[in-house]
């Protein structure tokens, strides 16, 4: 920090990334083609990346383009696209004028109650609970994350082999076609 | 800018939660959630700079669970595809009695 011009620059372009993400998301919620819809989100997470990045988090950065941006939407697409979906159908998949209504209520009073939790005053010890912040000065960013991965966690991170072993067979048996005799 | 990154993060969950009860399209609701998941994610991300690189580990843990989600929920919608010819959440009603 030592031009006088970096917090600025950095505030600006967290903001600019912020308002990206929202602008996306809300083009992703109301586009009727769904190439289109997953196009907006792919937007989306590209400026989530880049705030994890701004945050000093890289490595979460670069993992949110390889495995959101690069795996899980296409995906999405993969199927879209082998069902044959990629046209916006005739009749409308919005629900009704009363379910519009009622699904824009429930999220604007969501949207209020979490800004209330995170505005008030109250002492954030008693929601998050205090950790101290070890540091590791030579583990560099990965390392930190590394450390407590492979240390604190492992047990967790072998479990999470487990579950997508399990997705990869549930995947499998599920997608399978099955003999119309059987 | 923890305090804005929480904003945001709360901004983009109710987004996605606005898309899941308003969109019929189970293609279109999935990703919703997956909104949903990377709103979470920045709000681990941010508080990850307050309190050590645990949510960054938890962060890596939320994006294999959504991997498995998105593998396993598109093969449901692949496998209900072929018994109705529709995504449409209106003509999935096979448990509704």
């Amino acid at each position: 920090m030592q031009n006088e011009f970096l917090p600025l620059l950095y505030s600006f372009h967290f903001y600019l990334f912020g308002l990206i993400a929202i602008a996306a998301a809300l083009a992703f919620v109301t586009r009727k083609s769904p190439v289109a819809a997953a196009m907006w989100l792919v937007v989306t997470m590209f400026a989530l990346a880049a705030l994890y990045v701004m945050m000093d988090a890289q490595f979460i950065g670069v993992m949110q383009v390889l495995v959101y941006a690069g795996a899980i939407m296409v995906v999405f697409l993969f199927v879209v696209m082998l069902l044959n979906l990629g046209h916006p159908s005739e009749i409308s998949d919005m629900r009704g004028k009363w379910g519009r209504i009622f699904g824009g209520f429930v999220g604007l009073a969501l949207l209020a109650e979490v800004l209330t939790l995170t505005r008030n005053p109250m002492d954030l010890r008693l929601i998050v609970p205090a950790i101290p912040a070890s540091v590791n000065a030579t583990g560099g960013i990965i390392g930190n994350v590394a450390g407590s991965l492979f240390h604190d966690y492992l047990l967790a991170f072998e479990l999470t082999s487990v579950l997508l072993l399990i997705a990869i067979a549930g995947a499998v048996v599920l997608g399978k076609k099955r003999n119309a005799n059987s | 800018m923890i305090a804005e990154a929480l904003t945001l993060s709360a901004v983009l969950f109710a987004i996605g939660v606005i898309g899941v009860l308003t969109r019929r399209n189970a293609i279109i609701v999935f990703m919703c959630v997956e909104l949903m998941l990377n709103a979470v994610n920045l709000s681990f991300v941010a508080l990850s700079k307050l309190y050590g690189a645990t949510g960054q580990v938890f962060v890596i843990f939320v994006m294999t669970v959504a991997a498995a989600e998105a593998a396993v929920g598109l093969a449901i919608i692949i496998s209900i595809f072929r018994h109705q010819e529709s995504v449409n959440l209106k003509d999935i009603n096979l448990l509704r009695g």
